[in-house]
């Protein structure tokens, strides 16, 4: 149901984002979704992968700060207010939204949008109850 | 296991140590006199001669030495043995230039092992102890030190010296040491290696550390004692004086004993030279009463202690110097205000998340001194939301400011991008330096 999410502390200095993306290219892991928080010293980097464990460890060996999070990956009508709607349902139900980013679009029709929320579990049910798609680990791995 | 090393002398009445004590100053006087044109100068300067030492109490008579009059007498001055008695020269990089060196005679050499020898008691070592010496070998004198007291209490040596800190695990964990002896920040960098590897506490075999050359505080010591899963000992000692082994704790860890019988402790007023009573706070300074390839008198260390002379319960009778919490040379002022980086590391390694990688960065802007405290970003410190790590720095911060009453710049930065010897961490870097 939770989509495996890594976080990188990441200073702002040359050369880090590309010298992290060159990793996980020679470990053959694949960048689905990416976001970067930044402040004026760090970024944060979010990012799904195709291989969450293996991409933990290989940065982490590199010297790397990373964590990895619990997020939903939540199926949303691309058109006007499709985001909102979702959004009332999280305020309506009292779930904080840490962060989001969007994913992918599919043709048009769904985009996908990355959640962080808390409560996480009761977010899951909210959603289920007004029939909203979430998609799986899965399912991203295929994409 | 015996207790001590040797009885005798540590345990020795404290009025039959004290005749001990003058017997041997009077020794080491009438040596500098007649031998270091240096010290017979000073002591004319001051008109005295060797015969006006007679207790342990004339001490305050005599000169004082810093480390300028090593320097200036570059390498052989001070030396009071000719060089053919000479068997070892160990020397210490001072970060200012020239090197401090020091001359041992073979009795010199047996003498450190000897105090060498009852702090690896002190620390439960002995013949059964297998000895992991992570402390540099070389000029410095961590790791020769260390290595010459295990192996005087018949203790099998690991001479690891130290660096390459993966191999330091790897041995740690096939060679199974008992106990480890190196900085106490070499000590949680194996430590963290450790945890890095893979390697749990039930691969290896330690039961203590003996930790030294650097000050280090009690948080710190916690956070080694819990991640290695062992007793920490602290040593005390300096080059100058003979090397790691002028003090050292006991099992009752409450001030390290100072081998007095060889190095007379004194604590003094470092403004106006005056000594001050036992448990007085003050500048360490001490007198080698029985060396004899470069024995010193009233050597200044710089560094801040007090004396504690009541009785100890492990039965030795020699006084505790309390744990050096800093150097006055290591000190920096900010804004007037004194800082000592220990004081820092305190703070964030109360607050339990942060690992003790840090530096203080000390600059000028508009003729104001300004501090950014740059901390290493940890596991459990680390937050997927920019909120959460903004709300760290701020509590860092907040504690700076309560605890030393000055305003800081906290900013945390990636694991390992902290300059880090293997030996002594650096933890200041003072940039007002080139801008006076």
């Amino acid at each position: 149901m939770f989509i495996n999410q890594i976080s990188v502390f990441m200073e702002n200095k040359k050369g880090r984002l590309s010298s992290l993306t060159r990793i996980l290219a020679e470990n053959k892991i694949d960048l689905v979704a990416l976001s970067i928080a930044d402040t004026a010293d760090y970024g944060i980097m979010r990012a799904i992968v195709n291989r969450t464990e293996e991409a933990e460890r290989v940065l982490r060996q590199a010297g790397f700060m990373v964590s990895t999070t619990k997020v939903l990956g939540v199926v949303v009508p691309d058109s006007p207010g499709g985001l909102a709607d979702v959004l009332d349902i999280f305020t309506q139900g009292d779930i904080s939204v840490e962060y989001l980013y969007s994913f992918v679009r599919n043709q048009g029709r769904n985009a996908l949008i990355m959640f962080k929320v808390s409560p996480c579990d009761k977010a899951v049910e909210l959603l289920r109850s007004h029939g909203i798609e979430l998609v799986t680990q899965q399912q991203v791995n295929s994409l | 296991m015996n207790q001590y090393w040797n009885k005798t002398y540590e345990c020795m009445d404290r009025t039959a140590l004290r005749e001990l004590q003058g017997e041997r100053l009077r020794a080491t006087v009438k040596r500098v006199y007649e031998n270091v044109p240096f010290y017979r100068e000073k002591m004319q300067q001051k008109g005295i001669a060797p015969m006006d030492i007679r207790t342990i109490d004339d001490i305050v008579k005599l000169p004082f030495t810093v480390k300028d009059d090593l320097r200036d007498n570059y390498p052989y001055g001070l030396f009071a043995s000719p060089m053919q008695d000479i068997t070892r020269l160990q020397a210490s990089s001072g970060t200012t230039g020239r090197l401090t060196v020091v001359g041992y005679t073979q009795r010199d050499i047996d003498t450190w092992a000897e105090v060498m020898a009852r702090s690896m008691y002190c620390a439960g070592v002995d013949r059964s102890s297998i000895v992991q010496v992570s402390y540099g070998y070389g000029l410095f004198t961590g790791g020769l030190g260390a290595h010459y007291g295990a192996e005087r209490v018949g203790a099998t040596v690991v001479p690891t010296s130290s660096g390459n800190t993966e191999r330091q695990v790897r041995l740690l964990r096939d060679f199974g040491a008992t106990a480890l002896c190196c900085t106490p920040s070499y000590a949680l960098h194996i430590a963290d290696t450790m945890e890095d590897m893979g390697v749990t506490l039930d691969q290896i075999k330690l039961k203590s550390g003996i930790f030294g050359a650097e000050p280090w505080t009690d948080a710190m010591r916690k956070e080694i004692e819990h991640k290695l899963g062992i007793e920490c000992f602290d040593i005390y000692g300096l080059s100058e004086i003979t090397g790691p082994g002028v003090a050292v704790e006991c099992n009752n860890h409450n001030g390290l004993h100072v081998f007095e019988d060889h190095f007379f402790p004194e604590i003094i007023d470092p403004d106006t030279l005056e000594p001050v009573p036992d448990g007085q706070p003050g500048e360490l300074v001490f007198t080698t009463i029985t060396k004899e390839g470069m024995p010193l008198l009233r050597y200044r260390t710089r560094d801040l202690s007090m004396l504690d002379a009541s009785p100890c319960p492990c039965g030795r009778t020699h006084r505790r110097m309390k744990k050096v919490l800093g150097r006055s040379d290591d000190m920096i002022v900010i804004r007037g205000v004194n800082v000592f980086p220990t004081q820092v590391e305190t703070i964030l390694i109360e607050m339990g998340e942060v690992e003790p990688h840090y530096l203080l960065v000390v600059d000028r802007e508009n003729n104001a001194d300004t501090l950014e405290v740059q901390v290493e970003m940890s596991q459990q410190l680390f937050s997927d939301e920019v909120r959460r790590i903004e709300e760290t720095e701020r509590r860092i911060r907040a504690r700076i400011l309560t605890m030393l009453g000055i305003s800081a710049k906290v900013r945390l930065v990636e694991p390992h991008s902290l300059p880090r010897s293997e030996g002594k961490a650096k933890r200041v870097q003072d940039n007002r330096k080139n801008k006076m």
